[in-house]
């Protein structure tokens, strides 16, 4: 740590002033001189024909520009909306994808798909004006749920895909697993049911779509977490206009936990509407539009079944999985349950034998793709729910079952992909359970049943892969982008520096902590160095933020920029302190040589690559390097969560008392800024495991859980405070030694939370979200059950 | 259309609005103070607080019309009376209360009121996070909001005569 604002301190945020002080600059808050209002005509119906569009009633309305509809897209070219990750069925057929097209032409295929959009001089009288335009439906029965969906005689989404079947896909070796489990000892099978949730961030989506005519040239201001990747799929794919017509900008974006990764229907067609109408327009999701159509997270149906021998040493995991992908395959909803899912089903266990089946399945409901964890949440709570269901029915103690199975040598291959580079299991687990006294439990749970309540602990050991990287590795696994990073240091001539990253903040605190890294390289101070991302005209390219990925890739690539400008300010600053290039040394916002106490300020050795009066001959004036950096492996964070709740039997309401996080995120910049994201991490989780469920009508497809009024998001009074800890082994895959940190505490939560319930009942028969209303009724269920035999 | 003169951050302002602008659209659209957001359509999110005649409204529920007469204080004017920040704002910097920054000024007027009405000082963990019920936040998990809420009291009860004089 170099003077406590380098890395390893617990810097406070530079960008916090502009927040606080109501300054922060959203895309809600941009106006752009002549623009209009955009709201969408949406279909009330989870599946129809459109027989027609009649949008004379809206036209005539005063204040209304214009309406479009999908058959004018279409002929203006607009291409339709695709997954970017190609998965393959185990039979080797690539993945039944079905048409998407931004804006409806002849069939809707959830609530909220949008059919049409009205530019009018305000929001109310566009809002007003969508309620005008009469859309002629022809309802169609509708499937929401996925194994429904599979079922014979199921409502058909899309004509590509039979049976509403996206891939029947398969990772492992079946047969060895078959026969290592059916060799087994005990063997235990569980059914999983991992709820599906909505990613809520606390902005809603929005899109400003300027077209200026005179130079052919779109700017589009949108909340996305990766402006860039929005920007080449949009030309690439969606044929709005070539890159070098089309800016797009993410200026402070409120929250994205993944729902602000993908390229959805609204900013395409307010692209296309401000060419169409000659005015900027600008569309802002109200929250029930966000539930209808921001991508939604989870909603898998599993079985699994684990062997273990006379030891208790696991043997073999087999598991089947549906995984509902919505109406249409969002951009990576098709890595999301396979390559993010199946490979980290070893979790932190030694087993030599996995097999993972799943099947990706249309539904009539919003599309689902990554939401913080992406699969990751989805393996964890399936490994972690079953290996404290197996430790219960072999009646050994959870934590030395999980103990026992640990992996303790790195590097350590699973059957499932994923090479662990480096961890220790054990220190998390211990920590864990030390700090929350595991030991003493019996006591405090006979001291809850003395108050008439039921008190209940739960562990998970989670691990979880970041960085999502490198390139090739991700190519040949289908995904249709690279994901390195990129980075751009800029020394300006008295000194200071930007540096251009391809990364996005949302509220990670980018601008405080890759200005850490800065300082500790050079020695300046911090506000001299400023951040700048999330504007493709800025930013050469870059990949965004997701997968807990800006600081393992986005920091390493700035590492690699440095390390460049770092030896051409030596080169320099040896040319006019007459030194050896070997022997300068940049400390403290000065060069030195080495041994001597001749030195150079860091402002004077930029003035001179600008000036350019007395440089090394042959060496190129100014001070600017570029790095694109593609890392050699994803890193794994790792750590032990447990919880430990208390349940009124006669209410089944849960109280969480206390929540205990171990995590190994490898080096941390700013300790800090990693507990924030494991604190919003594990709240998300809890809310998860205790109180959030977007709901569908089985029978008509409608969105019970639209609004804050029906999906329950978590409230202050639903947490306690947390108690986080970090044990570290540094990643050997990226310099800084950086795993991640924003996903693990939504990842790792759920099944600690749900171990504890279920221990608290002595029924494992509760389903997330555990509601009151689920755990009285377990506990009614499971007194019955008793009763009767 | 209605007529409606208040008083806001200090400054008098007289507009003609639509009967249904609603107070939020108003001090973001026509005046542009865009620090008061909107997070959802149901009066719970809270990240439209502002203070109107000194107590914490949620500006989304409240018409602009209704707010004829009033005075109302908005995020970019909660350090008035105060230095450059008001306690509670350095209080959600110092212990990182905030990450995306989209709940922020709401939870900061939210907090602001919660001192007013219990008085500086006089908070405990248990009745700032009840007092939270109407401020969602998804980033923080709300242990450092919670912390910063407490750390303001605190200092307010240390340094801040005049609300120690109001609550009385």
């Amino acid at each position: 740590m170099s003077e406590g604002h380098g890395i390893g301190a617990r810097v406070a945020r530079k960008e916090d002033k502009r927040f606080i002080t109501g300054l922060g600059r959203y895309t809600d808050d941009m106006k752009v001189p002549g623009m209009m209002h955009a709201a969408f005509v949406r279909s009330p119906h989870a599946h129809a024909k459109i027989n027609g569009v009649d949008k004379s009633a809206a036209l005539e309305m005063e204040g209304v520009i214009d309406v479009l509809t999908g058959p004018e897209l279409k002929a203006d070219g607009i291409g339709d909306l695709i997954c970017g990750w190609a998965v393959s069925s185990k039979d080797g057929s690539p993945m039944n994808m079905g048409a998407w097209s931004p804006l409806a032409t002849d069939t809707v295929r959830h609530v909220g798909n949008p059919v049409a959009i009205v530019v009018a001089e305000t929001r109310d009288i566009a809002l007003d004006a969508a309620e005008m335009v009469a859309v002629d439906y022809e309802p169609l029965p509708a499937v929401v749920d996925a194994v429904d969906a599979l079922g014979e005689g199921a409502p058909q989404l899309h004509p590509e895909a039979a049976n509403n079947l996206i891939f029947d896909w398969e990772i492992g070796e079946e047969q060895a697993t078959d026969d290592a489990i059916s060799g087994a000892a005990h063997v235990v099978e569980v059914e999983i049911r991992n709820n599906r949730l909505s990613p809520n961030p606390m902005e809603p989506r929005a899109a400003l779509g300027h077209y200026n005519k005179a130079e052919d040239h779109y700017t589009v201001w949108t909340t996305s977490q990766n402006p860039h990747v929005a920007r080449l799929v949009m030309s690439a794919f969606y044929n709005v206009a070539p890159e070098n017509k089309l800016r797009v900008i993410a200026p402070d974006v409120g929250g994205g936990f993944g729902a602000k990764i993908y390229i959805y229907p609204e900013e395409v067609v307010c692209l296309w509407a401000s060419k169409r109408t000659g005015v900027p327009v600008k569309w802002v999701a109200t929250r029930t539009e966000a539930f209808l159509t921001d991508a939604h997270g989870r909603d898998h149906s599993s079985t699994a079944k684990i062997g273990f021998d006379a030891d208790h040493k696991i043997v073999g995991l087999k598991v089947e999985t549906v995984a509902n992908l919505g109406a249409y395959m969002s951009l990576f909803s098709s890595a999301t349950p396979t390559y993010l899912y199946a490979t980290l089903l070893s979790g932190q266990y030694n087993i030599p034998n996995i097999h993972a089946n799943v099947k990706a399945v249309y539904t009539n409901t919003a599309p689902v793709d990554a939401y913080r964890g992406a699969g990751r949440p989805e393996a964890t709570y399936l490994v972690e729910r079953t290996m404290t269901q197996a430790a219960r029915q072999l009646g050994v103690d959870a934590a030395e079952l999980r103990r026992k199975n640990f992996i303790r040598e790195f590097p350590h291959q699973t059957p499932v992909i994923m090479n662990y580079d480096a961890g220790d299991f054990e220190a998390s687990l211990n920590a864990a359970m030390e700090e929350i006294d595991y030991k003493n439990f019996e006591s405090r749970r006979q001291e809850s049943r003395n108050r008439g309540k039921l008190r209940g602990i739960g562990m998970s050991c989670y691990i979880e892969a970041c960085g999502i990287a490198p390139s090739a590795a991700v190519g040949s696994l289908g995904a249709g982008v690279g994901l390195w990073e990129s980075a751009e240091v800029r020394v300006n001539a008295a000194g200071t520096i930007e540096v251009l990253t391809g990364s996005h903040s949302h509220g990670q605190g980018h601008e405080t902590t890759f200005a850490q890294l800065v300082h500790e390289r050079l020695g300046l101070p911090l506000d001299q160095v400023t951040i700048v991302h999330g504007d493709t005209d800025v930013v050469q390219m870059g990949m965004g933020t997701y997968g807990s990925r800006s600081g393992a890739v986005g920091m390493s690539a700035i590492v690699k920029a440095l390390d460049k400008v770092e030896a051409k300010a030596k080169k320099i600053a040896a040319h006019l302190l007459e030194a050896d290039e070997g022997d300068i040394e940049i400390e403290n916002g000065e060069l030195k040589v080495a041994g001597t106490d001749k030195t150079l300020p860091w402002f004077q050795m930029a003035l001179g690559a600008y000036t350019a009066h007395n440089l090394p001959e042959g060496l190129e004036p100014g001070l600017k390097e570029t790095a694109f950096y593609d890392p050699s492996n994803f890193t794994f964070p790792a750590g032990c969560y447990i919880c430990e709740v208390e349940i009124d039997p006669e209410t089944g309401k849960t109280e969480i008392l206390r929540f205990v996080a171990a995590d190994d995120f490898g080096n941390i910049i700013n300790p800090m800024i990693v507990e924030g994201q494991v604190h919003g991490g594990l709240t998300q989780g809890i809310g998860q495991a205790l109180l959030e469920g977007v709901h569908y009508d089985a029978d008509s497809g409608q969105l019970i859980t639209a609004s804050y009024m029906d999906y329950c998001m978590p409230r202050a009074d639903n947490v306690p405070m947390f108690e986080v800890s970090h044990q570290t082994t540094p990643c050997p895959g990226n310099p800084l030694g950086i795993k991640g940190c924003g996903e693990a505490g939504a990842i790792g939560s759920p099944p600690a939370v749900i171990n504890a319930i279920t221990d608290a009942i002595g029924t494992e028969a509760v389903t997330m979200p555990a509601t009151p209303m689920k755990v009285w009724q377990a506990i009614r269920g499971a007194a019955m059950a008793q009763a009767a035999e | 259309m209605s007529e409606v003169t208040l008083v806001v951050n200090g400054r008098k302002v007289k507009r003609n609005v639509e009967d249904r602008t609603l107070l939020v659209h108003f001090l973001r659209d026509e005046l542009d103070l865009t620090g008061t957001h909107v997070g959802c359509d149901t009066t719970q999110c809270g990240a439209c607080v502002v203070h109107m005649d000194g107590k914490a409204v949620k500006s989304c529920t409240v018409l602009a019309a209704q707010a004829d007469g009033s005075e109302v204080v908005t995020i970019e004017a909660a350090n008035a009376g105060y230095d450059e920040l008001h306690p509670m704002q350095k209080a959600f910097k110092e212990y990182h209360g905030l990450q995306c920054g989209f709940c922020t000024p709401g939870m900061i007027m939210a907090g602001i009121d919660m001192v007013r009405r219990y008085g500086p000082g006089n908070l405990d963990e248990a009745t700032v996070r009840q007092n939270l019920e109407g401020n969602i936040c998804r980033c923080t998990g709300y242990h450092n909001i919670v912390k910063a809420i407490l750390a303001a009291s605190d200092e307010m009860a240390k340094s801040d005569t005049r609300l120690n004089e109001a609550a009385e």
